[in-house]
């Protein structure tokens, strides 16, 4: 067989004739042994100026001990980490289509500018008249995030997503305190939440009130009138849901909410398929944080740092947690309030240490300048018509959980079209990957039966999405055609076959252990 | 637009395939009365060069800890951080790579997470780590609710000597998830004070070493009071290079270890992002919070490491998970875990060393300036000292002289008269002869 280019697609041998390297290594992908089997406590890769040694420490706190942390040279160190990154698919390879979670391209050039020494090297406490080009980018940044969003406040602290949805419910739960009622202990979420979502609301104490979507998977306005009883402090829905569909009622659910004396929450997470679109300030919402890591493109450094700035309707934006950065004229200056004598008494305390996640910040408003208002609606437009590319293209041999109908900014399948042969949700991913792609995102959410969730985002081309959709109708077409039993096997061809995830939980392994390593020698 | 690879005959065809006249079309389920009409009053697509212009502009308006003699730490440590580092954390498969979620093709990630779980629970004297939170800060936070899962008990006894800001997070949370906090009065952390205040409803007892006066002391008695009246021993770090010289937390009884660990590998970028350390032991491993990297092996047999023990996520859990905590701070901890590597243990003992030489040379020369008195006695890099004015006015002065003296505690402690004239300082292997004569000299002018 030729692939699309042209080219043969078969292995030059089958496995079995290929057998064994003596090293256990596949051409680029090289074994690399943990930095624990290769280094040594007296080895090191950094030269330090010579120095006046002091002591002022008591003997008894010393550390004597050995402490037992192997070190490398230099271009030891660096051979070690090149090596283990050529195990890891990345966005920059290839397209990385997970759903719910954005993988778009990074430009190179918010890197370039979070490096500048002027906030890279710039520390939180120093004298506000020696930062004030820092607090001049918070201040930028805020002022974008409110006009995407057309809310009233906002807090930029929050560490990560699920940071900001902890900040946003403690404000609508110090609100509720504020007005006298703390009676009010129910917080609904949708099934098809992130969870995150309940996970937050149960932190704070909260009891969940789970609501079921419509068949057409969106929330209809009388489920949530239904539950909306005087107990409830606020409802939490994402929009668009993480069906990949626009929430239709959203106006009159928040309206409903409002009657009845809750808070509207809404997890921003897929504010991507909508910037510059619809501000969620018009629909009604009270809280909503803003992964600077999935909309504005910050990286994902294979699971964070994160940002997740939270925006505030004008009834919580005075309950904002600290730091604030204010303008006072020409200059700006940090509110930061300390313990509980906070000046208008309204702040709802604080979520970390210092001000946030600044490096992000940089990438975020590096990301917002370049795009630009128009740029930003551009890349939402294109998200959302990518993912209804896939959708169009792939509508015949997967099933929509919701019917064949026009999606966000990612598009939504469950196993049906599976079913009567021996293929899972779990065998396409693997198959994927031995077809060169990262999988989409699977059994996620949990409201489809084998649910896989794609998310192309803006940053594909058309023949790259093409590549993908070809790659799975024919992963589905074999599934179908033969039983499928081959790809239970996959993946073949990458770095490591299907890892045993049971023995994992079963004998937790999370740290190296000399006396094990040791003992495992002398067998 | 340069980040956007379709073209309109792209758009076109696509738009045909999926049988839709306009991208208005897929729209058409957005209610029309909220479709933007006009796009909000912001500034439209701009160069390469013209980004770079503007944000440049932003960042020389700040004088940074490279410019001027530099002494503030208080959570955060201006250190060299090896060029090798950041060039690896810029290699595409580590920045642009998601969590690894599916193992086959993350076992970079994986691997580095093992490696980086591993040095943190040697470098505090515990047993096991998880794969990092987001900062010193809230990892304090997660683990005193970590604690009161473990003790079925519901209240944290907070040492003056914590980090002000760090005392304020774990209020915050404790006030919102209706648990308690104990606050003993801000200042050194006193163990005879501390052990007085633990009784029988003390979940935890929260600590930091050195405390945020820098002052280094035994915690074993402590330890053993908490373990006593059935309560755990929480070590909070925000100066983790200290553990290269000093005793480890591990050794003196604690039962958690959270700790700030931007000082190895990250730069100080005004705040964050910064990686959060948290070691415990082995039994209370299902109480951890946070994502965790365990070893397995693949079908063949080969080693290979996964993302385990999600039964305590959210992901999973939902409502009943340990945290809702789904980010770690995955780049961060391979910057921490590659200068790790390079330093090793005998080039952290080093630096560690040299960081409370460069301190101690600091304060023998501070010490001697009329109006200035040294407060801390026993530190590792950073002491507060006592001058004869306002402390806030002294820095104040100081940075118009770009000189970035220390942090004046009032910023963090108010309205304290103890705290009025207390300027904290860190010295570093950054440290020169030269800052120290400046900062010799410009405390001299403003006390004069």
């Amino acid at each position: 067989m030729m692939n699309r280019q042209g080219r043969p697609t078969a292995l030059p041998l089958s496995s079995s004739e290929i057998g064994e390297t003596f090293t256990g290594n596949r051409a680029l992908q090289v074994e690399e042994p943990l930095l624990f089997e290769i280094g040594s406590v007296d080895r090191s890769g950094v030269d330090f100026e010579e120095h006046e040694k002091l002591t002022e420490i008591p003997k008894e706190l010393l550390r004597k001990e050995r402490i037992g942390l192997p070190g490398l040279s230099e271009p030891e160190t660096v051979r070690h980490y090149v090596r283990l990154s050529k195990f890891n698919y990345s966005i920059d390879g290839g397209i990385y289509p997970l759903g719910s979670c954005t993988m778009k391209h990074n430009p190179r050039l918010n890197e370039k500018l979070a490096r500048l020494p002027g906030f890279s090297s710039l520390h939180p406490l120093q004298p506000e008249r020696s930062v004030q080009g820092a607090l001049e980018l918070m201040e930028m940044l805020s002022d974008w995030l409110l006009g995407i969003t057309g809310m009233a406040g906002i807090a930029l602290s929050p560490k990560a997503g699920a940071h900001g949805e902890l900040c946003g419910m403690v404000a609508i739960k110090a609100a509720l305190e504020a007005s006298g009622e703390s009676a009010r202990r129910v917080v609904v979420v949708p099934e098809s939440a992130h969870g995150t979502n309940p996970a937050t609301a149960a932190l704070l104490g909260y009891d969940v009130r789970p609501v079921a979507a419509r068949e057409d998977g969106t929330m209809g306005v009388d489920a949530i009138r239904d539950a909306l009883k005087e107990d409830v402090a606020a409802i939490m829905l994402t929009n668009p849901n993480t069906c990949g569909l626009f929430e239709r009622e959203i106006v009159e659910i928040a309206e409903a909410v409002h009657e009845a004396g809750a808070y509207f929450y809404c997890d921003g997470a897929n504010l991507n398929a909508i910037a510059a679109k619809v501000r969620p300030g018009d629909l009604g919402i009270d809280a909503m944080h803003i992964n600077l890591h999935k909309t504005f493109s910050t990286p994902h450094g294979g699971g964070g740092p994160g940002s997740g700035p939270v925006v505030f309707s004008k009834a919580l934006a005075p309950f904002a947690p600290y730091p604030r950065v204010v303008r006072e004229g020409d200059a700006l200056r940090l509110e930061e309030g300390h313990g509980n004598s906070s000046k208008d008494g309204t702040a709802f305390g604080r979520l970390t240490a210092f001000h946030g996640q600044m490096g992000m910040f940089v990438r975020a408003m590096s990301y917002m300048l370049s795009h630009g208002i128009d740029g930003i609606r551009q890349a939402s437009e294109d998200a959302v018509l990518s993912a209804n590319y896939v959708r169009a293209r792939l509508a015949d041999v997967l099933n929509q959980p919701f019917g064949d109908q026009v999606c966000m900014h990612e598009v939504l399948f469950d196993d049906t079209s599976l079913k009567g042969s021996n293929v899972t949700t779990l065998d396409i991913a693997k198959v994927l990957i031995d077809e060169g792609f990262h999988p989409m995102t699977v059994y996620f959410p949990l409201v489809a039966h084998g649910a896989m969730l794609i998310e192309p985002t803006e940053s594909e081309s058309k023949e790259s999405l093409d590549q993908f959709i070809d790659a799975l109708r024919s992963i589905c077409g074999r599934a179908t055609a033969d039983g499928g039993e081959a790809m239970q096997s996959a993946p073949l061809f990458a770095p490591r076959r299907r890892l045993d995830e049971t023995l994992a939980a079963r004998k937790p392994k999370l740290c190296w252990k000399a006396d094990e390593a040791d003992a495992l020698a002398a067998e | 637009m340069r980040y956007l690879p379709l073209s309109d005959a792209d758009r076109g065809t696509m738009l045909s395939e999926i049988g839709v006249g306009s991208v208005d079309d897929l729209f058409a389920c957005v209610p029309e009365d909220v479709q933007l009409e006009k796009l909000p009053d912001l500034p439209h697509h701009a160069s390469e060069m013209r980004v770079e212009k503007v944000i440049r502009e932003l960042a020389e308006k700040n004088l940074c800890a490279d410019n001027a003699p530099f002494f503030i730490g208080a959570g955060a440590y201006h250190h060299h951080v090896p060029a090798s580092v950041d060039h690896i954390i810029q290699r595409s498969e580590f920045l642009t790579s998601y969590t690894p979620y599916q193992p086959e093709i993350s076992q970079g990630t994986l691997q580095y997470l093992f490696e980086f779980q591993s040095q943190v629970a040697l470098l505090t004297g515990m047993e096991i780590a998880n794969a990092s939170m987001y900062d010193g800060s809230t990892a304090t936070g997660e683990a005193v609710l970590m604690a009161h899962r473990l003790t079925k008990r519901q209240k944290a006894l907070l040492s003056g000597g914590l980090h002000p800001q760090y005392t304020d997070v774990v209020r915050t949370l404790a006030k919102f998830s209706e648990t308690e906090t104990e606050e003993l009065s801000a200042g050194s952390q006193q163990s005879a004070e501390i052990i007085d205040a633990i009784d029988e409803e003390t979940s935890c007892v929260v600590v930091q070493y050195p405390d945020f006066f820098g002052n280094i002391s035994d915690l074993s008695d402590i330890a053993a009071a908490a373990h006593e009246k059935g309560a755990l021993l929480i070590v909070a770090v925000t100066e983790i290079i200290s553990l290269g010289l000093i005793r480890p937390p591990g050794s003196m009884g604690a039962d958690i270890v959270v700790a700030e660990g931007q000082s190895i590998g990250n730069g100080l970028n005004f705040g964050g992002p910064y990686v959060g350390l948290l070691a415990t032991r082995q039994k209370f491993l299902r109480q951890m919070p946070g994502r965790v990297c365990g070893e397995t092996v693949d079908q063949d047999g080969r080693r290979g490491f996964v993302l385990t023990l999600s039964a305590r996520e959210q992901h999973i859990r939902r409502e009943k998970a340990t945290s809702n905590i789904c980010t770690n701070s995955g780049l961060c901890s391979l910057a921490f875990t590659i200068h790790m590597s390079l330093l090793g243990e005998a080039g952290l003992r080093e630096l560690a060393e040299i960081n409370h030489s460069r301190a101690v040379a600091l304060s023998r020369r501070l010490e001697k300036i009329d109006g200035v008195e040294l407060v801390t006695s026993a530190f590792f890099n950073e002491f507060a000292i006592r001058v004869s004015r306002k402390a806030d006015e002294v820095v104040n002065e100081l940075a118009a002289r770009n000189i970035l003296a220390g942090l004046p505690v009032s910023r963090m402690l108010p309205d304290v008269e103890q705290f009025e004239n207390l300027i904290l300082l860190a010295a570093t292997e950054t440290t020169s002869d030269e800052d120290i004569d400046r900062l010799e000299a410009g405390l001299k002018e403003v006390l004069s």
